[in-house]
């Protein structure tokens, strides 16, 4: 994250972190590993009154930023998140909350923007599909009209706390272009399967749309016109699970650094051994890279730079290549206490690993920043 | 003396001059001599950067950031950045930025005495003194502070004797700087002077190294009994370290020092923007291969990764929230980009990178560079040295064991080859 933070940013930053420290320690964490939701609804009502909610908001709507730059802002939380590996679907609650502001119908935004706003609710984005659909921007989900209305059909995964959601934002085709449609989760045709994940508190579900209902009033925007506002949402999106991913790599460096210092090893500390020291050299360049990567995506995004998606890619390509790698030299370097439960460190490890396959993999956005590239795009 | 102009202003100046005054780039920038062609070609370029700095200077462009009492322009770091960025479609004095402007001039500018950086500075801005490093030697590389060349006083005089290595172009430079021992009697750090010196002279003899790829852009020079007025020491005498830091941290770091000219948008992105990789792809005919995309693409990743870098690092050593030591991160990065960059241009281009037709000159490019890969991670002192001041320096583990510290310089051991 950026070197110099506003005392606003300071501030906005550290009361989360506080608030992180107490409510989503360590030792909550392991609580919570069989708890289905993995967060609970007190600490996200009171977290949303820290911000965690808003950011993204237009002032006339009730939310609003503490600078002008409100994705940098929400980047810096994002990060406290990672940092404590905490739970709670920020990233989902943040797209939809900027997607209900920028495009949302009076009625819409009372229905739905209001609790989501105020921590009472929380939202998912349905976009991604499961393979052989899970390239970047591929979306198969159709909406067909009929008379009025729509009716959806499609699958969606991973979908991030669709359980606990009360809404779903949904990316679909449909005869007239990308449509999002906003409906309640619990619209009939719609069926959730939960399972497994890497992540100790983080939960994913694929959600199964057959034959749902969807009345017009219930697409967010215009018909057949989201494909920028769905694009940027991605971009986004991405960019904030980066931020969870820094903070989760910047702990897990930092918990590695203190052991090597306090570990001995033939009568001497680890960060003694020049093998080693020379891997820490290598950690510290790519978690240094990695934050410098990750400013200036949002700044590119914040400032709508032509090279914006450019940098989106090539920061993802570059974490979620590297932030597997650091987190699992942090695991070698603690040797076998590194891949215990018993141990804090695969707590971040999963959240690092949870964010690499995420809006696209390695190969995804390499293969996007050729594409970019070859399209003229310049790289600079 | 006026209000400084606005960099605004100056940048829009600049743009306007660039245009009219510079001519448009059409080979890739590299910002050093490749040694590729003939002797001819290589003084033909040294001469042509030459003119563009003395072009810079005429109107009123060069030496940004340094003194106006040195023939500088006196601005800020902004200033420079935003010349940086205009500059990038234009040619310019790329290669003799380094080591002429960093760390060399830097050097002077800290250390030099007033009349030492009036007589050096304008001529170095109006390209009529290409400077040098006489550091390295041929008994270690990586160990600077070791050096065995020595000056011995002489009345006001001092007489210099040993043997430098790796310095590019010393046949066609015209200063050094030099790094030499005035006492060996006391531990290796606290026994070193620096000097400077004309490379062409009596008693010093410039060899060139054939590198392995055929280019000879490096030098070795003996020097025998060169004599030296003392108002060509800089520093104190057996302070040379103090110097020699800085000395190392400018050269490492010249990639974001506000002394040095280079574009904004670094090699990678070569011409007009254009991916060298994307574009060897395309004459291949590969570019539609998904494993071939995939390598260009951790190629785009980490170059964008090695400029991203270089920003944070050069913004957080001038805002102080990182020491200068943070400059080694970029010098590793640049490394391991450049090398995986290195070869994944060598794997794209299958066997025509190890056996190409006469005509194949962009082959025999990527199959001579995949063979000097390691130079970029060699150059300028060693990754492996860059790592150990990361973690160091910057992470605060404990420094390597030496066996030379507290022994007087004459007793520390040294290998047979070295004696």
């Amino acid at each position: 994250m950026e070197l110099h933070l506003t005392d606003d940013q300071e501030m906005l930053a550290g009361t989360t972190r506080k608030f992180l420290e107490e409510r989503a320690s360590v030792g909550e964490l392991r609580a919570r590993r069989h708890d289905a939701a993995g967060f609970t609804f007190p600490d996200w009502t009171q977290g949303a009154e820290l911000g965690w909610t808003s950011l993204l908001v237009s002032e006339e709507d009730g939310g609003g930023s503490i600078s002008d730059r409100p994705l940098a802002d929400l980047g810096l939380l994002a990060f406290e998140f990672g940092r404590s590996a905490a739970p709670g679907p920020l990233v989902d609650c943040n797209i939809l909350a900027m997607a209900l502001s920028r495009r949302g119908t009076a009625e819409q935004k009372a229905t739905y923007l209001e609790p989501l706003m105020a921590g009472e609710q929380v939202g998912s984005w349905c976009y991604e599909e499961p393979a052989p659909n899970d390239a970047l921007g591929v979306v198969t989900t159709f909406a067909r009209q009929e008379g009025e209305g729509f009716v959806l059909s499609g699958v969606k995964y991973p979908v991030e706390s669709a359980a606990e959601a009360s809404m779903f934002l949904v990316v679909a085709q449909t005869d007239a272009g990308l449509t999002q449609f906003l409906l309640p989760r619990d619209r009939t045709g719609i069926e959730l399967e939960s399972g497994g994940g890497v992540d100790l508190t983080r939960r994913f579900s694929k959600v199964v749309f057959s034959d749902v209902h969807v009345r017009s009033d219930e697409v967010l925007g215009t018909l057949g016109d989201a494909d920028a506002d769905v694009h940027r949402q991605l971009l986004f999106a991405t960019s904030l699970e980066m931020c969870s991913m820094l903070g989760a790599m910047q702990t897990a460096f930092d918990i590695t650094v203190e052991w090597s210092f306090d570990r001995y090893s033939f009568g001497r500390p680890l960060a003694s051994y020049q093998a080693l020291k020379h891997r820490f050299a290598d950690m510290k360049i790519w978690l240094e890279a990695s934050h410098a990567l990750v400013d200036d995506a949002i700044e590119g995004l914040q400032t709508d730079s032509p090279k914006a998606e450019l940098q989106v890619s090539a920061a993802k390509a570059f974490l979620s290549s590297q932030g597997p790698e650091l987190a699992q030299d942090c695991v070698q370097m603690h040797g076998g206490i590194g891949v215990t439960f018993e141990h804090d460190l695969h707590l971040f490890l999963r959240r690092i690993v949870l964010g690499s396959q995420l809006h696209g993999t390695v190969s995804d956005h390499r293969e996007n920043l050729v594409a970019l590239t070859a399209a003229g795009e310049v790289v600079a | 003396m006026s209000a400084i102009e606005s960099v605004e202003s100056f940048r829009e100046r600049a743009r306007v001059w660039l245009a009219d005054n510079m001519p448009l780039r059409t080979t890739p920038y590299t910002g050093t001599f490749g040694g590729g062609g003939t002797d001819e070609e290589e003084l033909a370029e040294v001469q042509k950067n030459r003119d563009l700095q003395r072009k810079l200077f005429d109107g009123g462009f060069a030496g940004i950031c340094f003194p106006v009492e040195y023939g500088g322009l006196g601005l800020t770091p902004a200033h420079a950045d935003a010349f940086n960025e205009e500059i990038t479609p234009y040619e310019f004095p790329e290669k003799i930025q380094v080591p002429t402007f960093a760390p060399c001039a830097s050097v002077l500018l800290e250390f030099g005495t007033e009349e030492q950086k009036r007589e050096h500075i304008p001529a170095i801005l109006k390209g009529e003194e290409i400077w040098m490093q006489f550091l390295s030697e041929p008994s270690g590389g990586s160990d600077v502070a070791g050096a065995q060349t020595t000056a011995v006083r002489d009345g006001d005089e001092w007489v210099l004797s040993g043997s430098k290595i790796w310095t590019t172009g010393a046949w066609w430079s015209d200063w050094g700087l030099c790094l030499a021992r005035t006492n060996w009697d006391v531990p290796k750090h606290r026994g070193l002077t620096v000097f400077i010196l004309q490379i062409h002279q009596p008693g010093i003899e410039v060899n060139r190294i054939e590198m392995l790829n055929g280019s000879k852009e490096f030098c070795q020079e003996y020097i025998d009994e060169v004599r030296i007025p003392d108002s060509d020491r800089i520093g104190a005498v057996d302070d040379g370290w103090t110097v020699g830091t800085r000395w190392m941290f400018y050269e490492k770091s010249y990639a974001i020092s506000p002394l040095t000219t280079r574009p904004a948008a670094k090699s990678g992105s070569a011409v007009s923007g254009k991916n060298s990789l994307v574009e060897r792809a395309k004459t291949l005919e590969k570019l539609d291969n998904a494993h071939v995309r995939d390598l260009i693409g951790e190629s785009i990743a980490l170059e964008s990764a090695y400029r991203s870098l270089s920003r944070r690092v050069s913004e957080g050593i001038r805002g102080g929230a990182m020491s200068e030591h943070a400059a080694a991160l970029t010098r590793v990065l640049a490394a391991d980009a450049q090398i995986r960059t290195t070869s994944i241009e060598f794997e794209i281009s299958g066997s025509s990178a190890v056996a190409w037709t006469e005509d194949d000159v962009s082959s025999e490019t990527i199959g001579n560079g995949f063979l000097m890969r390691q130079a970029t991670a060699i150059g300028g002192g060693t990754t492996e040295m860059s790592r150990n001041v990361i973690s160091e320096r910057i992470l605060g583990m404990p420094r390597e064991l030496t066996h030379d510290k507290n022994l007087p310089f004459r007793d520390v051991p040294r290998g047979p080859s070295s004696k």
